[in-house]
Order: C-alpha cells, then sequence, then structure tokens
C-alpha cells in the first residue's frame, strides 16, 4: 500500500509541478516537489502503521505530510555536512512557504501547568491517597527500670503485659506488677525458696488473674484485683513449668519434662489434654488469635503445632498427634508469634547456633521464610497496627531490631541493653514494647508507633466479635 | 449555527467553520450543550498529562466522556484563540492549527497534533451550501475523539513537565489583530507520524494527525 500510495503521490506531485503557487486560494495549498521519490528514494516512508481511515485518506496530503519531515530530518543531518546547505534550504523553504503560509501563534501563552515538581504531580495523580507518613522510631528506650535479680534463662518466659496495662515481671522468688497507666509499682507474691525461683508469668486474657509458673513444677493462679491466690495445680508436671499460655479458660502449661498440658482452669480435675512431642523443655508456648492452634517450641529445637479439633477430649485417651512437627531450626526454639492479620501465620526464631527468625503457614506446615539475623532470637512481636516483626536477640548487639514483613528488610535497630534481651511483651494498645534483658533492666520503646485514628474501633469489633465466637464454640 | 437547525442536512460556510472550531475547543460564549461535545485541545491535554487530572471534569455526552479543563487560564487562552481561529475558518483562510506540546525546562518539541483543514474554494467565493447530515459529521468527529484517547498506548511518555502552545497556519493575506505573533513551525527532527481519522463537513476537510518525537531506544532498529 505505501509504495502505491507513494507512486501515486509522486506522479501527481510531478503533475503538479508546473502549476503556479496560490492557484485556488482555500483550497489544497501547493505542495513544492522538494522531495519525489524518483529524485530521493530515501526519503520513502515505509510506514509499518495500519491506517485505519483509507476512504478518507488524501494521498497528496499524506505523501505531503509524510515527506515534510523527512526534510527536516535531512536537514538536521545536513547541519553538520554542511551549514551553507542548510541555510540554502532553510532560505528556499522560507520563500516557498511564505508564499503561501503565515506561521501564527497567539502572543499570550497558555498558562503553565502548575505542578512543581513532576514526581510530585504524578504520584498524586495516580494515588488519590496521600502516601503514608514515614513513622519516626525512636532509637533509644522512652524508659528504663531496674529489674534486679532478673533469672538470666532462655528458657524462662518472665514478662508479660496484661490487658488491663498492667505489666508482670518475676523477679528471683517474686512477680511484681507495674501499672503502666499510672507507673506505680506492687508486689503481687514471694514464693517459697523451695519452690522458687518463678519460672513464668502470664496474664488470663481478662487482665485480672495471673498463671505463675514455678521451678517446683507448681503453676500457682492469682487473682490480681484482692491480690489472693485461687489455686495451686499441683502434679501437672515433673519439671519446672517455663512457659504457660492461655486460650480463654484453658490454661496451656509447658514443662521441663516436654509435656504441655491443658488446665481448665474452672473445674477440680483441670488437666484436659496433654501433647507429648517434645523430649526436652518446652520454652516456647503460644495459642493461635482464633484459639484453634498451638504452637510449641522447645529445646529439642522442634516446632510443634497442635490443633484443637485433632486434640481428644480424655485425657486418659493417650497421646495427642500434632498437626506438623516442623524440624528446620537447629536450636531450641522460644520466640514464636502469630501473625495478627494473617490467622495461619507464625513467626518463630531459633537459639544462638540457629539465629533464624521462619515464617510458617501452619495449615501446610510450609516453611514460608527464613531469614539469618546473626545473632540468637529470644523473642519476636508483631506489630498489631503495621506488618512489622520485632525480634530481640542476644551476643552480640544485645538489640532489638524491627523487620519490615514480608520483605524482613530491617526498620531499625534499637540498642540499649547490655545483656542478652531476653523477653519482649507488648501494651495492650499495641504501641509501646517492654523488653527485660539479663542486664537486669526493664525498657520501654515507643517502636510499634501510634494506631491510626479509625482502626482501633474497627479492631473492637472485630475482636468483639472474636470472643463471641469463642464462646459459642 | 441558526442555518443548521433550519434544515439539518444542509450546511453554510458558517456552520462549517463553527463545528470545525468546536472540534479544536470552541470559542467562550457559544451555544452551551454543543460546546461540550468535542474539544480536541482539552482531550489531548487530559490524556498526555500536560495539565493534572484534577483540573479537567469529566462530562458523559454523546456516549462518549468529554473532558473539560477546569483551569481559567487553559479556557481562556483555548477561547480567545478559537474565536479568532473561527473566524479565519469562515474566510477559508486557514489551513491548519497545531497544538505543539513543548518541555517545559528545555523548550524542546516533543509532540504535534495537527489539524490540517481544506476548505472548498468554492464555497467561500460563491457562497454555496452543500448538504451532509449533522450526523454523520458527529460520527467522524467522535471517531477521531476516540483516536486521540488510544493515543496514549503508542505515544512515548511523556515523563517531564510540559507546556504547550497553539500554531494557525493561514494563507499569507490574512489580517492577524496584535494579539498574534509569528511562529516558527516548531517542528520535530526526525519524528514518528501516525495519522488518524478525518472529518469533512463537505466545505472544510479536517485531517489529523499526531508527530511525535521518536524514542531514543528504537533509532537502533
Amino acid at each position: 500500500m505505501d509504495a502505491g500510495s507513494h507512486s501515486i503521490s509522486s506522479e501527481k506531485s510531478r503533475a503538479a509541478a508546473p502549476r503556479p503557487p496560490l492557484q485556488e486560494a482555500g483550497s489544497r495549498p501547493y505542495m513544492p516537489s522538494l522531495s519525489t521519490g524518483s529524485r530521493n528514494p530515501s526519503a520513502k516512508c515505509y510506514g509499518d502503521r495500519f491506517i485505519p481511515d483509507r476512504s478518507a485518506m488524501d494521498m497528496d496530503m499524506a505523501h505531503y505530510l509524510l515527506t515534510e519531515p523527512r526534510k527536516d530530518k535531512e536537514n538536521a543531518a545536513g547541519v553538520v555536512a554542511s551549514p551553507s546547505k542548510e541555510a540554502y534550504r532553510r532560505l528556499l523553504a522560507e520563500k516557498l512557504l511564505n508564499n503561501r503560509t503565515r506561521i501564527l501563534a497567539f502572543r499570550n501563552k497558555p498558562p503553565e501547568p502548575e505542578n512543581v515538581s513532576f514526581a510530585e504531580a504524578a504520584s498524586s495523580n495516580l494515588q488519590a491517597k496521600p502516601a503514608k507518613q514515614r513513622r519516626h522510631i525512636p532509637q533509644s528506650a522512652e524508659r528504663t527500670l531496674d529489674a534486679p535479680e532478673l533469672v538470666d534463662d532462655y528458657y524462662l518466659n518472665l514478662l508479660d503485659w496484661g490487658s488491663n496495662n498492667v505489666l508482670s515481671i518475676a523477679l528471683g522468688d517474686t512477680v511484681y506488677l507495674w501499672d503502666a497507666s499510672s507507673g506505680s509499682t506492687s508486689e503481687l507474691v514471694t514464693v517459697d525458696e523451695d519452690s522458687g525461683p518463678i519460672t513464668s508469668v502470664s496474664w488470663a486474657p481478662d487482665g485480672r488473674h495471673i498463671a505463675v509458673g514455678l521451678n517446683s513444677s507448681d503453676v500457682q493462679l492469682w487473682d490480681t484485683s484482692s491480690n489472693r491466690l485461687l489455686r495451686t495445680l499441683r502434679g501437672v508436671h515433673e519439671a519446672r513449668v517455663g512457659s504457660l499460655a492461655w486460650n480463654n479458660s484453658i490454661l496451656t502449661t509447658g514443662s521441663m519434662d516436654g509435656k504441655i498440658v491443658n488446665n481448665d482452669v474452672r473445674i477440680r480435675n483441670h488437666v484436659v489434654q496433654t501433647y507429648e512431642g517434645h523430649s526436652q523443655e518446652v520454652c516456647g508456648l503460644k495459642w493461635s488469635g482464633s484459639g484453634q492452634q498451638l504452637a510449641s517450641g522447645g529445646n529439642d529445637n522442634l516446632l510443634h503445632i497442635w490443633d484443637v479439633s485433632m486434640a481428644s477430649s480424655m485425657p486418659s485417651a493417650g497421646r495427642n498427634q500434632w498437626l506438623h512437627r516442623l524440624e528446620d531450626h537447629t536450636a531450641a526454639v522460644k520466640a514464636l508469634a502469630w501473625c495478627p492479620f494473617q490467622s495461619n501465620l507464625l513467626a518463630t526464631g531459633g537459639g544462638g547456633s540457629d539465629r533464624c527468625i521462619k515464617f510458617w503457614n501452619t495449615h501446610t506446615g510450609a516453611c514460608l521464610n527464613s531469614v539469618d539475623t546473626g545473632s540468637q532470637v529470644c523473642a519476636l512481636l508483631w506489630n498489631k497496627n503495621e506488618r512489622e516483626l520485632l525480634s530481640s536477640h542476644g551476643f552480640t548487639q544485645n538489640q532489638l531490631t524491627l523487620w519490615k514483613y514480608p520483605s524482613m528488610v530491617k526498620m531499625a535497630e534499637l540498642t540499649g541493653h547490655t545483656s542478652r534481651v531476653l523477653f519482649m511483651a507488648q501494651s495492650p494498645d499495641g504501641c509501646t514494647v517492654a523488653s527485660a534483658a539479663a542486664d537486669e533492666t526493664l525498657r520501654f520503646w515507643n517502636v510499634f508507633g501510634a494506631p491510626e485514628a479509625p482502626k482501633p474501633a474497627a479492631k473492637a469489633s472485630h475482636t468483639g466479635m472474636f470472643n463471641s465466637f469463642n464462646h459459642i464454640r | 449555527m441558526a442555518s443548521r437547525t433550519a434544515s439539518k442536512d444542509i450546511i453554510t460556510l458558517r456552520g462549517s467553520a463553527a463545528i470545525v472550531s468546536e472540534f479544536f475547543g470552541t470559542a467562550r460564549g457559544q451555544g452551551g450543550e454543543r460546546t461540550a461535545a468535542h474539544r480536541a485541545s482539552d482531550r489531548i491535554l487530559y490524556n498526555r498529562a500536560v495539565y493534572p487530572e484534577e483540573s479537567f471534569t469529566k462530562v458523559k455526552k454523546y456516549g462518549l466522556t468529554m473532558l473539560l479543563t477546569q483551569d481559567e487560564g487553559v479556557k481562556t487562552f483555548i477561547a480567545s484563540l478559537t474565536s479568532q481561529l473561527s473566524e479565519w475558518l469562515e474566510a477559508g483562510k486557514l489551513q491548519r492549527i497545531v497544538l505543539v506540546i513543548m518541555s517545559k525546562a528545555t523548550n524542546e518539541v516533543l509532540e504535534r497534533w495537527n489539524f490540517n483543514i481544506v476548505t472548498d474554494a468554492e464555497v467561500v467565493e460563491k457562497g454555496a451550501i452543500k448538504e451532509k447530515s449533522d450526523k454523520e459529521i458527529m460520527r467522524e468527529i467522535q471517531a477521531i475523539m476516540r483516536q486521540i484517547a488510544s493515543c496514549i498506548t503508542y505515544l512515548p511518555c511523556l515523563d517531564e513537565p510540559c507546556v504547550f502552545d497553539v500554531l494557525a497556519y493561514t494563507d499569507t493575506d490574512v489580517d492577524a489583530p496584535g494579539t498574534w505573533v509569528e511562529s516558527d513551525a516548531k517542528l520535530i527532527s526526525n519524528p514518528q507520524m501516525v495519522k488518524l481519522h478525518s472529518f469533512d463537513t463537505k466545505i472544510h476537510k479536517v485531517d489529523t494527525l499526531v508527530s511525535y518525537k521518536k524514542d531514543d531506544w528504537d533509532e537502533e532498529e
């Protein structure tokens, strides 16, 4: 088609050549045949485009339009070759063009677009929502409290922050309560030297009751509003109880004897289920947000996922089977954290010879990601408001590291502790993190930032729904 | 326009000039409803993001989404420009309207939107009247508007702030008011060209063509 159109138009323009300029005012302008195919074959246009309006096509005009810029191109090339030639051409073009056309532009120019920076304008065009402001992460602890006699034992769980905004910490044989709203400290209990030291503390979801695990294998239940010992769970374990986890009225205890026991604290024969899967001390124990799955980590480098629906209700029915047994960690698995925004996602951290944070799909048991942190992982916490994960570490930096999930880009490293950061707890509003380290200090970090204004309401209704859901079960 | 309303199929030079100037960007104050129908200039400025998206309003008309600039400066510019253009169109002295998009920083011409106008000499000289249905012309114009809208698929990205200007190619004997100045053609060296649809009022035939700066990446091919 192109070749055809070309030959036609060149023929035409040759025929038109003798016509004087401005022959027909207002009609098609006269085209000087500066560049016809025969004279300048290189100027031929081999368009590769589909021209959709063949019927309305004006071959003469098209040829003119197609060849006109070609001349310009040659001019551009000619500048280098010969300025005089270029000047001649320009003169010629001026003569020819000026005879038939004036090019006019409006004197007043249109206003320039107001966008100061194009990138800015483009981004604002693309996303109606303004870019989220970067949160400032304070690099130093907001507050530091002394924690004398804090037992430097990786396998224990001595710090918890309850829904009543009261922090509990076990220092030696004593459990202290620190009210975060008022900053006041009170002593809950000092146990006998025989049964001490305390090996674990855990607030019940109601924020009123607290479970205290002891070196003697006993577990005490305290009412903090009246400072009263409610009951002692005896004979459950044969060794110290280093890990505790609540699932409504079920208190799950993990012990050095490798056993995990579900205790229904409301009934006399409180042992409801026993999970046997660990051969060594159980040091990590966490229920998922839905209360359907329990993650347990042990000194035997094992991670188990237990599912409520698989547990036999008869304690005598023998061993309960785990849903998944995950053997990827190469050191004790103590740090466990269920993702608050993705129900089947679990983050786990390994001890000194493993140093990895791993992510698991607990439905399938698939390891989703593994990141070597370079240091013992003592504790893990998810940010409730953002997709971030906080890990606490031991030698060499004794730091807290904030990771972006899922990219696992380090967002911040918080240093200050002078010995390994054994325990972490998150405030009920999710903003503040308390960390207790072997340097016998308790530090508070404003690492997770304030939640967005509309979010808490939505969250509250959500948890409300979940609560009722759980109650139905 | 009054003459056109008398009978839909009869077109005078005046009516034709009105259609063409409407197509490009109507002078302020002319029939409200119809003016919204075509505004090739607005469409181009929107599609090529010369002005921010927020400065346009969308109006749904004749099965097409029309985009009208709300920028007072641009509005005034286009309106005062078009009123002069329609005058020249009526005299049959306008050969071409070119909307040029230039880099704001370097003033380099990046795109030229050519609207070539061929006026039927007989009509201008003898005042002849042609027949073509309004509907048919509108259909042709809408086809062009759609093509302009779809141009972004192959036009290179304008990734810098841009400004635009409008050039009018007229006969040499026109009376240019003081508001107009002579300009160079603002050509693009080594351009790519794409011809779009045409429309014909039987008096004015308008060919649309966009030429743009070739991407450097294509040079080797």
